[in-house]
Order: C-alpha cells, then sequence, then structure tokens
C-alpha cells in the first residue's frame, strides 16, 4: 500500500526563525539558570548544617571561573526575566482600578520595576552593611 | 469532573515569579559574583557565624525556605510546559518529576532548617 505523504512543516529551531520568539526562548530558558541556582543554595544549606568547613569548602567553591560564569549567565537571564514579568503584569494581575478609572499600563510596570530595584537595593545594603 | 491541579501549581509558580523577579537577580549578584570575588562584597559578609545566625532566627528559615522552594516551584513549572517547545512531548511521568523534584528539595530544606537548630 502506497505511503499517505502528506507535507509536515518541520519544526525544528522554529523559535531561531523569529527574535520574538528568541526572547520568548531565552525567557523561559532563565528558569533553567534559576532551577540550578536553587539547587546550588540548598548544597549551601546542607553544607552550612555540616559545619563551619564544609560551609568554607562551599565558599570556596563558588570562585571557580566556571560558578563565576555560570552566574553571569544566570543573572542576565534571570534579570530578563525579572524586566518581562513586570512588563506583563498588568495583563496577568487583576484589574486595578484607581477612582474608577483603570491605572496605565505602564505605570503597573514601572511599579514592578521599581519594587525590584528597591528591594535589591536594600538586600545589598542589609548584606553589606547590616 | 474531576478537579484540575493545574491551580496549585499555576499558584506556586505564580509566587515563585514574582518572588524571583523582586529577589533573584540580586540574590544570584551577591552569592555568585560578588562575594565569591571580593569585588563591592567583602568576605566577611558570608562568613560561616554570620550567615549560620540567620539560618537560626525564624525569619531567615522562612525566607530561605521560601526562596529555595517557590523558585524551584517556578522554574520547574516553566522547564515542564517548556520541553513541548523542544520538541520532548512530555507524559505524566515528566510532570511528576518536575513537581517531585521541587516537592522533594523543598522537603530537604525545610529539614535542614530545622536540623540546624536555633
Amino acid at each position: 500500500m502506497a505511503q499517505i505523504r502528506t507535507y509536515v512543516r518541520p519544526m525544528n529551531g522554529w523559535w531561531r526563525r523569529n527574535p520574538y520568539f528568541v526572547r520568548y526562548m531565552i525567557r523561559e530558558g532563565s528558569s533553567v539558570f534559576l532551577a540550578i541556582y536553587s539547587v546550588i543554595l540548598l548544597v549551601g544549606l546542607l553544607r552550612l548544617s555540616q559545619g563551619q568547613a564544609a560551609w568554607e569548602a562551599w565558599r570556596a567553591a563558588l570562585t571557580s571561573p566556571w560558578s563565576i560564569l555560570f552566574h553571569w549567565l544566570a543573572l542576565l537571564t534571570v534579570s530578563y526575566h525579572a524586566y518581562t514579568w513586570w512588563k506583563v503584569s498588568p495583563k496577568t494581575a487583576p484589574d486595578l482600578r484607581v477612582g474608577g478609572r483603570p491605572v496605565p499600563e505602564v505605570l503597573i510596570a514601572a511599579g514592578g520595576w521599581l519594587a525590584t530595584i528597591g528591594a535589591s537595593v536594600l538586600i545589598y545594603v542589609i548584606v553589606r552593611w547590616m | 469532573m474531576k478537579r484540575s491541579h493545574e491551580p496549585i501549581f499555576w499558584s506556586l509558580f505564580g509566587a515563585g515569579g514574582v518572588l524571583s523577579a523582586l529577589v533573584a537577580p540580586i540574590l544570584i549578584f551577591i552569592t555568585g559574583i560578588i562575594a565569591p570575588t571580593g569585588l563591592w562584597m567583602p568576605p566577611a559578609a558570608l562568613e560561616y557565624s554570620r550567615v549560620l545566625g540567620f539560618a537560626h532566627h525564624w525569619l531567615g528559615k522562612l525566607l530561605l525556605l521560601a526562596v529555595i522552594s517557590l523558585f524551584l516551584f517556578h522554574a520547574m513549572h516553566r522547564i515542564y510546559h517548556g520541553m513541548h517547545d523542544i520538541g520532548i512531548h512530555a507524559g505524566k511521568g515528566a510532570m511528576l518529576a518536575c513537581y517531585g523534584f521541587a516537592a522533594a528539595c523543598t522537603v530537604v530544606a525545610a529539614w535542614l532548617l530545622l536540623a540546624v537548630g536555633t
């Protein structure tokens, strides 16, 4: 019996065809870095519970060039995710109205970006000086 | 009709998304880049006694658990649904593996935070 040969559009590398999908994949890909980073923190917690020598070994491991490279890539992709998370927040969050009028979308997104900047400064100050 | 479990995982995904959008970049920057290299962060900032003191405090425990657990539930939800995008048509097993991994790490983190004492 003859094989029915219908055209199936190849999907390999579909996301490289359009910059919009490339950005989508970077944002989704940030979750891989975030997951690995969480596991690094969990290992740090394990090492902390094992005593000072174990903790120092964990800190020493984080100074390796591969670790630094990983964390730079994680920082870039996860920061991009943070940017997009707040950018779409006006569409994902419940309808926000002040005085019966919807709050402009750009203000909601800007509130999120400012919250991230504020939290970042606060955490830096606490870790460094408190 | 069977109730969907999606709202639970979507809530955890959303909570992890908000938390990671707020604090993940600065945490990665501090613990992974400036503390190990000593640039803009003295080595004393993450010394043993200081971090242990943080893990002893109930608020420190809560923050550590929230960060590790919610980041993972957020990330594993994305990874699970993202498999489709790279041509892996994952089924129930992949779903169990993804959420199971996040849940197992949450339990381990909680147990370690209890074991580390006060």
